[in-house]
């Protein structure tokens, strides 16, 4: 039988290809009850704590604290998951069934910017299959395309009256058409804010009444 | 002459800020109602007929009146996960008057005896959360949230509670799970949130627009509001239109006007030389209505008469360019993505209905799979804790139902062109671009096909 493959602090590297240890206490929380404790930067410790003060039961900071976590390390990489376990008090596996459940927090390593392309109906009414199809094509054109960019088709993110769109960072972007793509992936490579003229933030009510 | 109510200057510069806000008369309204006892100002919520603008339409009024009374800790719950695709109207008024929405949460757990308050925003809406919790901050500051607010003995505390990307903790109970820290699996219900909800206390869960309505309704008193809209949809309401018409965007309107004029004349109708193939009145969790329901008048009652509902108020409008195959799939992959997989119906119902959909389209279905497909919709309804799957089944069910010559013209082209091509059967990406929407349309007589 092959090893068990494990961090160096002792658990077991997660994944449904490898067989469970049945001798070892599945539900171990990081520097409690005698298992061995992570180090953890001290300013996700103080986001977390932070966080964790805010609701009456503090495992709800479970989202906010791999949240933080993500932002640190790019990922809910293995360790990030065990930083917050330590801080929450809970288990890896608590924290690792959240992340698994939410399109947001990223199981897998991925490029530095997300840009989350929307393709669900009304984007895709307008264009937006194609539009993906561009971007995705420009990234893996591009050298830094891997490190630099999360290209991903997303569900409905809220925002059909500038359709097709993306959000870049967290930015609503649109509505785009092919052409911007360079511009877009450009803007973000620079750091600039992305097509500024097409942000979300800057538009209007349609409505016309409602400014009268 | 501008009649609106929650968009009246939604685009004054500086609304966001409490300053603005209060030289507009915010918070004039809580003041009001905090001079007033908590039943009184349900009394207010009661008469003002308001229903959820969320997507069930239950009565506000009601769900107030369902907390139990007593000094235990209460909860309020601000639902702000606006996933419903075709729905952006929460975006807008957050962005834009996030004080009127805070407002609204201070007069609605008065009302309530709530003392803990949460919204749950989507993870996506990252500029619309931080306008949130700076407004948040404006109002800590100025003694609107906090202790004993403006000298009452109300207290109240507020957390803006960021979501990671989950449609389905838009649902109540999926989204307490949610904000409780775990995964987010809707709960059986009874009990209900109003009677154990969050951290198994008694919740209220109102949805963005339907709190931000309350200071209005403080302000005109219920009875007045209820004068607006018609008899059993009283009011105003935000609609979200987009897809294939001119002007998508977010509007106001008073409840019951038809349909018509909420795409011909606040949209402008579908784009030049086209013409409406179908319409969700409600987000796309809504059956669909065709060009022969315009005339209905856009209200709760009426939507559900003609079959369909009214749902969270999003439009999205379809013209004759699109194949209802390409439709139905890109709305079945949605939920199958979504479906949390914790009631077996709703898990394998959206995924077999994709793999139905995707047999269509390369040529492998026949007539016979729509009947299959028809009757697993109905075996998805009605049979999980929430209304995921059914969100799914309705819309599909009545596209199969509506457009059946479509959906046959269209495994017949499909077979076609798989049996000229058998080693390359034509796939769904193949498919759409080239032959299928032109036989489609064919299928439909739509001008230009």
């Amino acid at each position: 039988m092959t090893p068990v493959p494990r961090y160096a602090h002792g658990s077991r590297v997660p994944g449904w290809d490898t067989p469970a240890d049945l001798d070892k206490d599945p539900a171990t929380i990081p520097g409690r009850g005698g298992s061995p404790s992570v180090p953890v930067p001290a300013e996700l410790r103080a986001e977390i704590e932070a966080s964790m003060a805010l609701y009456p039961n503090s495992h709800s900071a479970t989202l906010p604290a791999l949240q933080a976590a993500q932002r640190l390390h790019g990922w809910c990489s293995p360790e990030a998951i065990e930083q917050v376990a330590c801080v929450m008090g809970l288990t890896p596996a608590d924290l690792a069934a959240v992340a698994t459940f939410y399109d947001m927090l990223e199981t897998e390593p991925v490029g530095r910017h997300s840009v989350y392309v929307c393709t669900n109906i009304s984007c895709s009414l307008s264009g937006a299959d194609a539009l993906l199809a561009a971007v995705q094509e420009a990234v893996s054109e591009a050298a830094d395309g891997a490190s630099e960019f999360n290209v991903r088709a997303f569900e409905c993110l809220g925002a059909c009256d500038i359709a097709p769109m993306a959000s870049v960072d967290g930015v609503y972007v649109g509505p785009l058409s092919l052409a911007d793509v360079p511009a877009l992936l450009d803007d973000i490579r620079a750091g600039r804010p992305v097509l500024p003229e097409k942000q979300l933030a800057k538009r209007a009510c349609a409505d016309v009444e409602a400014n009268r | 002459m501008s009649d609106k109510l929650l968009f009246k200057d939604i685009d004054e510069p500086g609304l966001n800020t409490l300053a603005v806000y209060r030289r507009r008369g915010g918070y004039e309204a809580l003041r009001q109602a905090l001079q007033l006892a908590p039943e009184d100002v349900l009394k207010q919520l009661e008469a003002s007929g308001l229903r959820g603008r969320g997507g069930a339409g239950f009565a506000m009024g009601k769900k107030v009146s369902f907390l139990p009374k007593g000094s235990m800790d209460k909860y309020l719950v601000c639902n702000a996960d606006e996933s419903e695709p075709g729905t952006f109207k929460d975006r807008e008024l957050m962005q834009k008057s996030p004080h009127m929405l805070l407002e609204g949460i201070v007069i609605a757990s008065y009302a309530a005896g709530a003392n803990r308050s949460f919204i749950y925003i989507r993870g996506e809406y990252v500029l619309q959360a931080d306008v949130l919790d700076a407004a948040l901050a404006e109002a800590r500051e100025a003694g609107y949230i906090g202790e004993q607010i403006l000298g009452s003995e109300h207290s109240l505390s507020l957390v803006v509670h960021r979501g990671a990307g989950a449609y389905i903790c838009g649902e109540e109970t999926g989204l307490l799970d949610s904000l409780e820290g775990k995964r987010g699996n809707p709960r059986l219900k009874p009990p209900f949130p109003a009677n154990q909800g969050l951290y198994q206390g008694p919740t209220l869960i109102n949805n963005v627009e339907t709190l931000s309505t309350v200071p209005t309704i403080m302000r005109m008193g219920g009875e007045e509001y209820a004068k607006l809209g018609v008899q059993t949809s009283t009011g105003t309401k935000l609609v979200s239109i987009s897809g294939q018409v001119r002007r998508p965007g977010n509007y106001e309107i008073e409840l019951g006007i038809p349909s018509r004029e909420i795409i011909f004349g606040l949209a402008g109708g579908p784009l030049e030389g086209r013409q409406i193939k179908c319409w969700f009145p409600g987000g796309s969790s809504a059956p669909v209505l065709t060009a022969e329901d315009l005339d209905v008048p856009y209200d709760f009652d009426s939507l559900a008469k003609a079959g369909s509902m009214l749902g969270s108020g999003a439009i999205i409008v379809v013209d004759d360019s699109t194949p209802i195959v390409e439709l139905a799939i890109k709305l079945a992959k949605f939920y199958r993505h979504e479906s949390c997989g914790k009631c077996t119906p709703c898990r394998e119902g959206t995924n077999w209905t994709v793999e139905m959909l995707e047999r269509i389209d390369s040529g492998e279905a026949t007539p016979m799979d729509l009947d299959i497909m028809a009757s697993v919709q109905e075996h998805i309804i009605g049979n999980c804790l929430c209304v995921l799957g059914d969100a799914m089944a309705m819309p599909i069910g009545s596209m199969i139902a509506k457009f059946r010559p479509e959906f046959e013209a269209h495994i017949e082209s499909a077979r076609a062109r798989a049996d000229l091509n058998p080693a390359h059967p034509a796939g769904h990406t193949a498919g759409h671009q080239a032959g299928a929407s032109e036989q489609a349309l064919a299928a439909q007589g739509a001008p230009g096909a």
